[in-house]
């Protein structure tokens, strides 16, 4: 099959390319990027005034599958996936049984080839069972298919693991992914510590549970020469250790989440169980901090750390409502919205932030639009205002405090592997 | 449309001047020897304890049946609770029964804010882990009412508030209540047990006991759980009393005649001395008092449909 999309402001930072174009792809690869291709097609999508970018990619998702398929599945988290415009997720291995074996990659690879609308890589535990004892089997979990291996959820609390684990994974060039929390600091605390936790009541998590664990990570990274990620940044402390670490060589990276450049602590007021999340929404000043960590380089990825839970997980007492929302499908409305159309990035710099670059520090042939590359591609009209129906969403859950919000830029075609899995705006079912 | 008593937050002064006049009326009921009225007649009144409690309890219990309501008490421990119920099922199951009143305590903070919306019933506040206990405070207004004999008089008045400031739920329904009668408050206890920027709440913080109870017209002690010693908060009861106890001497630097409160019950000799809680400005036993009349006022407004004159 070829589909020709015409018109179309290319957007693909990988080969610096920003420019009104055709696209061509042919089978399930790109086949041609020019003025006014002429080749004959079976559909021919009109792009006029719309971007054509590549295929977002989100490398921390929760698809909680298998085991808690009442959250999210892997059909149903990838169909919100690309309703979004994601066409390649990464998957956190906090499930049941915990993807720390070479069966459980393999099922989650298999059942999203047969039965997803995205690609899906899964990430492996670092620990066996998560349990923060002893590494997982990480050569296996790479040659069954894991693409990095992350403890997320918890933290590795122990230095010594992490040591290991990035030296171990370093071999099989496996980013090393950390969830970056001291909980003897987070103290069992709710929310982030400060004024709206002291007007609430609510025991608050202090900002150094994030940092202190983050300059840990960084400074064994730094001592065995080995790369680590550090997962979803929240403060400022956090994009200041980053920043200074890379000025000195080390080699991490770092990503954020639409929520940390939106929302701050304020959102928790009237005990709003959809603001609980880990690490927890901070302050003003935080959010001013991860917009200036995304413009100047220091954070590498926007990531959705899409949390799909029960509504009888969210609607119940504050303290036991679990962490985090469904991002899925608001991410990119968020980033045009809260950072282009804000002036924090060019709409070229938020794709790279969504794409390429997510892509680059997962080793995965994504994130572009070159000739040759898979036909992965999301093709949205930035000014076209929308409201966020958490009712319309695709995902299971529904747990986002967006829901009401309005935002710019839906993705309108979506194609992944040279599949159209949106059209019109609307999901394609397979 | 009914109304709840979530918390203090966002009261209006009048709403708060309403309650303590018709709580002052109903003291007078709880002191006769014939304490029975008919303001809740053939209403249900239903306490549900998530959390042990003697006094508040005790003195919903009592408020609701001197005013005929009929009243009944689930405790976490005796109930389906243990099997794993909800508290929206709990709630909205006890709601089914005929209750028009569902007085709640839970050890986390909002819970009561997650039935209120759900439920018919007129839900009441408890105390809810650290956010608020708003009948504790418009007791301990209510005793500061009787002995400064006016609202007047509320305004400027200086109330310090000692203790374990970060886990109370006391302190905050105070805050909300005074700062609406116009009193200044300030609060004071170890850094450890202080939560991060509380002056915004508009208050004075201190560590040093000594300046919040200087020239203070009250002084209220907070109590101080044994537990958050083992958690490292503090590191011993002789050194908290020494420091942050209300004995004689701290109580001297307050205004001559203050009144000496606490919410009970009491540790003695660590938030405060025997001699203060036994002494001529301890209004501690007065508060026990306070507080039935206050349940009652509550209760019976809300039965008429809130708080507004």
């Amino acid at each position: 099959m070829k589909i020709l999309i015409k018109n179309g402001h290319i957007i693909d930072p990988a080969n610096g390319v920003d420019k009104t174009a055709d696209l061509l792809v042919e089978g399930s690869k790109i086949a041609e990027l020019a003025e006014n291709i002429t080749s004959s097609a079976d559909v021919v999508i009109d792009a006029s005034g719309e971007c054509v970018t590549p295929g977002l990619v989100d490398m921390h998702v929760h698809l909680r599958d298998p085991g808690l398929e009442y959250k999210e599945d892997i059909i149903t988290g990838t169909k919100a996936a690309v309703m979004g415009g994601v066409t390649s997720v990464a998957c956190m291995p906090n499930t049941s049984p915990v993807c720390d074996s070479e069966a459980v990659v393999r099922y989650i690879i298999e059942k999203a080839a047969n039965e997803g609308f995205a690609n899906v890589y899964p990430v492996g535990a670092i620990s066996k069972g998560m349990a923060g004892k002893e590494l997982s089997e990480m050569g296996g979990l790479k040659d069954a298919g894991a693409v990095a291996v992350s403890d997320d959820g918890k933290p590795v609390s122990e230095p010594i693991l992490m040591k290991h684990a990035l030296q171990y994974a370093q071999m099989f060039g496996l980013p090393v992914i950390s969830h970056c929390e001291d909980l003897s600091l987070a103290d069992g605390g709710d929310m982030n510590e400060g004024l709206v936790s002291t007007y609430l009541g609510l025991r608050g998590i202090t900002r150094a549970a994030e940092e202190v664990q983050a300059a840990r990570d960084i400074l064994i990274a730094e001592a065995v020469d080995a790369p680590v990620h550090i997962a979803h940044v929240s403060t400022r402390g956090t994009v200041d250790l980053v920043r200074q670490a890379k000025k000195r060589g080390v080699k991490v990276t770092c990503e954020t989440a639409p929520h940390y450049f939106t929302l701050t602590e304020k959102a928790v007021e009237g005990f709003d169980t959809n603001a609980k999340m880990n690490p927890p929404l901070r302050t003003e000043d935080d959010v001013a901090a991860i917009k200036e960590g995304l413009k100047d380089g220091t954070i590498d990825a926007i990531i959705t750390d899409h949390a799909p839970h029960h509504i009888d997980e969210k609607r119940c007492e504050f303290a036991l409502a679990l962490n985090g929302i469904i991002g899925l499908e608001t991410s990119l409305g968020l980033g045009l919205t809260y950072l282009v159309r804000e002036n924090v990035l060019t709409i070229n710099e938020l794709i790279s932030l969504m794409s390429e670059k997510p892509a680059k520090i997962l080793n995965i042939p994504k994130g572009t639009l070159s000739v040759g590359a898979d036909a992965d591609i999301t093709i949205f009209d930035p000014g076209k205002e929308w409201t966020v129906d958490v009712n319309k969403f695709k995902s299971k859950s529904k747990n986002s405090p967006y829901d009401g919000w309005k935002l710019y830029g839906k993705p309108e075609y979506v194609i992944v592997g040279g599949k159209i899995r949106v059209k019109n705006g609307e999901l394609e079912e397979r | 449309m009914k109304r709840d008593l979530l918390g203090l937050k966002g009261m209006s002064a009048e709403e708060i001047k309403n309650i303590l006049d018709t709580a002052k009326t109903m003291k007078m009921v709880v002191s006769q020897p014939n304490k029975k009225t008919q303001h809740l007649q053939g209403r249900t009144v239903v306490n549900l304890f998530y959390e042990n409690s003697t006094r508040t309890r005790l003195s919903f219990e009592l408020a609701a049946k001197y005013m005929s309501a009929n009243a009944a008490n689930i405790t976490a421990s005796g109930s389906s609770v243990q099997k794993g119920e909800s508290l929206i099922d709990t709630a909205q199951t006890i709601n089914m029964m005929g209750t028009d009143i569902l007085v709640m305590r839970h050890s986390m903070s909002g819970a009561p804010g997650v039935i209120a919306p759900l439920i018919s019933a007129s839900v009441i506040n408890a105390g809810d882990g650290m956010n608020e206990h708003p009948t504790q405070a418009l007791l301990d207004m209510l005793t500061m009412y009787e002995k400064l004999g006016s609202f007047e008089n509320f305004k400027g008045l200086k109330v310090a508030i000692i203790g374990d400031v970060y886990h109370s739920r006391v302190v905050r329904s105070n805050i909300y209540g005074l700062r609406a009668l116009g009193a200044e408050v300030a609060v004071a206890g170890p850094a450890t047990l202080m939560p991060p920027q509380i002056e915004k709440m508009g208050v004075a913080a201190y560590t040093d006991v000594r300046e919040a109870v200087r020239d203070a017209d009250i002084v209220m002690g907070l109590r101080i759980q044994l537990e958050r010693q083992k958690k490292g908060l503090f590191p011993s009861v002789r050194e908290y009393h020494k420091y942050f106890g209300i004995d004689e001497e701290k109580l001297k630097l307050a205004k001559p005649g203050a009144l000496l409160m606490h919410p009970g019950p009491v540790n003695r000799g660590v938030e405060l001395s025997s001699s203060v809680i036994d002494g001529p400005q301890s209004v501690i036993n007065e508060q026990v008092k306070s507080g039935v009349a206050v349940r009652m006022a509550v209760m019976y407004l809300l039965s008429r449909g809130g708080f507004n004159r």
